[in-house]
């Protein structure tokens, strides 16, 4: 394939090293079309792809550098993710991450294979909507009005951590919806910090919350302080 | 989050600088002197003391790898001190960028990991570059790299980088090995990780402590582990929804991406093609899967693939991709891409499917084991008559062919190099290229018709990839099998120290420079969708490469003529060493066809006045 051809019409007319060959609009053109996500597409059909919330556990190898895997997987990723938690299960060596996700349908399918893909990680799934999901959020408000706080406390079934003359600071778990209502209310006094876990969440009755995953057997009573706390978290939750 | 436990080895600050003559004595470098008695093995027995770097050089040895590529330094002496008793080939590097490139395209060549080494800090942040570019080409490959020792992590000690840290979002995995137990293992995992599943690039960052110390493991062995086991076979039942969609294609296509390649499934995917009569296009990547003088084939696809495959992607009903992963430069827009094709994706990687291009049919597992599940599927009786659409990719081949104009008077055109090199070279000559125009035209103008002949820097197109990949090509090659870097001036700057690489090693490897003074694709670029504002583009100050080629002790050549140009090729592969030839070429010479970015494949221009 020399450049004999090249002395037709074209390349004369095109010095800068053009081609022979039917101009680009001369072509015949298929109609079809795909949208971003590249599905085939009707193109008067089409519709904005829609964003949902979900709740993705993985469960992981608890090594060091995980989280900073995970996270860095989300942010280079460009993954659009609201929470994170983390902590141990009751397998040694095994911890599990809890993610809040708003993404497409296909943005949600690629968080759970990335997330599959990184060597820690044993297995991924999605905590579909009847999970037990829960979250803990500390509040620590201003003290002029403890008989006040202290009855907002209980309507949302927390506890009281820290009392003093300037500030109380209280506990509160449950959904998310709950934990904003509760932040809600708590701001007629005064919110001076507070700090929320985000969500964690397991999936209900014999469904295992990651595919395939075993029931964990500790080979010794948990030592760790947060496992201790983290079942009492999930015993708190009701929804 | 490392370990703060103070480690018995104390650091030199001084150590990695250029006082290597003088290596500091550490006290517990006892260990690595014993290694230096007469006769002294790396192979560990039950008796003789073991160091963390004597066990991952056994492994490596286990492993079966032959050469490596590397720049010695402070934290990674104690290695380099135990390759000292090995009889694996280390290819000194003028650059850790030309070792992790190098051993980049070793891994290409020869299909099993290629292996660079560098020292902390700025060594392993020059490697970054390879590992980046292997990691993007799913290139197997292990880097292992010196830290500081591992009481000084985290303290901003002299020559420290997180070296994890900066290279997790390019690796496939990375280790931070803890102690000399382990890295023997962590070695043999890396090793393995890397060539297993979709293939890539792993690092071990080896602490000088743990390279050190004494250990009595056994080397490690190359094993995956447990939480990594990709899925070989696909579906049976997702195989025969996938044939009947096969069958039942008009206008089907088969798209061969650089996973058949890298997962040595081109038997398998040219028998299917040849089988069934289905036209193939390929990715850049997968450049050589398919013999490219065979009828069924249509050269690769994308920006600057031929115009007769983008015309096939657009038309076809159902597209066979195998082992690709629907990059832009392939796709263009995805909206315009294959628009009319229902999409069977065969990957290794359950994460390719649907990211970019929606598969109707996934079949996910290994490249070749997938082919042929299909290829048994799918029943010639029930399939329909594909002749008329392999006489439509034919009469598109001769709408649409690659030419160019060669009046005797202007100037050398760079295709017409590349075309004499092609004539003058055997047939499974190995072309590695930089990144540019030359590389297109290296890709075009050349037919390459077995695998691994093509090595090129796709995903990440890193200038500087050909002369280190010429180099790590040369040692996987067999003998008789020619190399030859294709390069742009630009590209040739970046890495051409390495030069000095070829010549030590007396590396048979022909260099060609398709010199137009110009970072070339960069000026196409600006005349076209930048008013010719040609800022930063113009390279008019570039050596006489011909004479820096002799100053580094290789062969030059300088070619201004088309009747040079033969007799020069054939001096140039007969000269037994590197040599390498400046040919001036018409600095104003385009790559075309081109899908602009983001344009539709069918819609490629034949000249700048069609953009
Ligand atoms: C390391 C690196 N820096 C910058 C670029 C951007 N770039 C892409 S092509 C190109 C021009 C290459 O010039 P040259 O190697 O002379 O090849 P030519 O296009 O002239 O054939 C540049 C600068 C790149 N790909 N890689």
């Amino acid at each position: 394939m020399s450049g004999e051809d090249a002395t037709d019409d074209q390349s004369a007319q095109n010095p800068s090293g053009g081609m022979p060959g039917t101009a680009p609009d001369d072509r015949p053109h298929p109609d079809g079309r795909r949208n971003e996500q590249g599905i085939r597409i009707d193109p008067e059909a089409e519709a904005e792809p829609r964003r949902r919330t979900a709740v993705v556990s993985a469960l992981v190898e608890h090594e060091p550098g995980v989280l900073s895997r995970v996270s860095g997987l989300f942010s280079r990723r460009r993954f659009n993710i609201e929470s994170l938690t983390v902590g141990p299960t009751t397998v040694d060596g095994h911890a599990r991450i809890t993610l809040v996700v708003e993404e497409t349908e296909s943005g949600i399918d690629q968080v759970e294979k990335q997330l599959a893909k990184l060597k820690p990680v044993i297995q991924v799934g999605e905590v579909d909507d009847p999970a037990v999901r829960a979250e803990l959020v500390l509040l620590k408000v201003r003290g002029d009005r403890p008989d006040e706080v202290h009855a907002i406390t209980q309507m949302y079934e927390g506890q009281t951590l820290d009392a003093g003359p300037r500030t109380i600071t209280v506990q509160i778990t449950g959904d998310q919806q709950k934990i904003d209502d509760a932040v809600d209310a708590f701001r007629q006094f005064g919110i001076i910090e507070i700090a929320r876990t985000g969500q964690t969440a397991l999936a209900r009755g014999d469904t295992p919350t990651t595919p395939g995953e075993e029931p964990g057997h500790s080979t010794q009573p948990p030592e760790d302080p947060h496992s201790a706390e983290d079942s009492e978290t999930t015993d708190t939750t009701e929804n | 989050m490392s370990e703060r436990t103070v480690h018995p080895v104390p650091h030199d600050a001084d150590e990695g600088e250029a006082n290597a003559t003088e290596p500091t004595e550490e006290p517990t470098e006892s260990a690595v002197a014993d290694s230096n008695e007469p006769n002294a093995t790396t192979e560990p027995t039950a008796d003789e003391p073991t160091t963390g770097a004597q066990s991952l050089v056994s492994t490596l040895e286990a492993a079966g790898v032959e050469a490596m590529f590397g720049v010695q330094g402070g934290a990674i002496m104690p290695v380099y001190d135990a390759l000292f008793d090995s009889d694996i080939h280390h290819v000194t590097m003028a650059h850790e960028q030309g070792a992790s490139h190098a051993a980049d395209a070793y891994g290409v060549v020869k299909g099993e990991p290629g292996i660079c080494l560098a020292t902390s800090g700025p060594g392993a942040t020059n490697l970054v570059t390879g590992i980046a570019d292997a990691n993007m080409d799913s290139d197997a490959m292990v880097a292992l790299t010196g830290q500081v020792p591992s009481g000084m992590v985290g303290s901003d000690a002299f020559q420290e980088t997180d070296t994890t840290g900066v290279t997790a979002p390019i690796t496939k995995h990375n280790y931070f090995a803890g102690d000399a137990d382990t890295v023997g293992d962590m070695v043999g995992e890396a090793f393995a990780l890397a060539e297993t599943g979709r293939p890539g690039p792993t690092l071990v960052d080896l602490p000088k402590d743990a390279t050190l110390a004494e250990t009595d493991a056994d080397p490690g062995r190359t094993e995956t582990p447990d939480t990594y086991s990709p899925q070989t076979e696909a579906e049976s039942d997702a195989v025969a929804a996938a044939a009947r969609a096969v069958e039942g294609a008009e206008k089907p296509l088969l798209l061969f991406g650089g996973g058949v390649v890298k997962g040595d499934a081109c038997e398998e995917a040219r028998q299917f093609a040849t089988e069934h009569g289905i036209p193939v296009v390929t990715t850049m990547p997968a450049i050589g899967s398919m013999p490219e003088d065979h009828d069924l084939c249509l050269s690769w696809a994308g920006m600057h693939g031929t115009g007769y495959a983008n015309m096939a992607i657009t038309h076809c009903d159902v597209l066979i991709a195998v082992g690709c992963r629907f990059d832009d430069r392939l796709t263009g827009g995805v909206d315009t891409f294959a628009p009319e094709a229902e999409v069977v994706h065969i990957d290794i990687d359950p994460a390719e499917i649907s990211k970019n291009v929606h598969a109707d049919y996934p079949l996910i597992g290994d490249a070749g084991t997938v082919v042929e599940q299909v290829d048994t599927e799918v029943s010639p009786e029930d399939t329909n008559d594909w002749g008329a659409w392999r006489e439509q990719c034919s009469s598109w081949k001769e709408e649409f062919p690659l030419t160019y104009d060669t009046p005797e008077d202007e100037p050398l055109k760079p295709q017409f190099v590349v075309e004499a090199l092609d004539e003058a070279t055997d047939d499974d000559a190995i072309v590695t290229t930089g990144v540019g125009q030359h590389q297109m035209w290296a890709a075009q103008f050349w037919t390459y018709r077995s695998p691994r002949t093509w090595v090129s820097s796709h995903g990440l197109g890193t200038m500087g990839y050909g002369l280190p990949a010429a180099i790590g090509a040369r040692f996987a090659a067999d003998d008789d099998q020619q190399v030859v870097c294709i390069d742009g001036d630009g590209s040739f700057q970046m890495t051409m120290q390495e030069l000095s690489v070829a010549v030590r090693e007396n590396l048979d490897i022909t260099v060609v420079i398709l010199n137009n003074e110009y970072i070339g694709m960069v000026r196409q670029w600006q005349d076209a969708f930048f008013e010719g504002r040609r800022m930063a583009a113009e390279y008019d100050w570039c050596p006489e490469f011909d004479k820096l080629a002799e100053a580094f002790g290789a062969k030059g050549f300088a070619v201004d003529d088309y009747d040079e140009v033969a007799d020069t090729i054939e001096e140039a592969l007969a000269y037994d060493g590197p040599s390498v030839i400046d040919f001036h070429v018409d600095p104003g010479t385009n790559v075309y066809p081109m899908v602009p970015s983001g344009g539709a494949n069918g819609k490629f221009a034949l000249s700048e006045d069609q953009l």
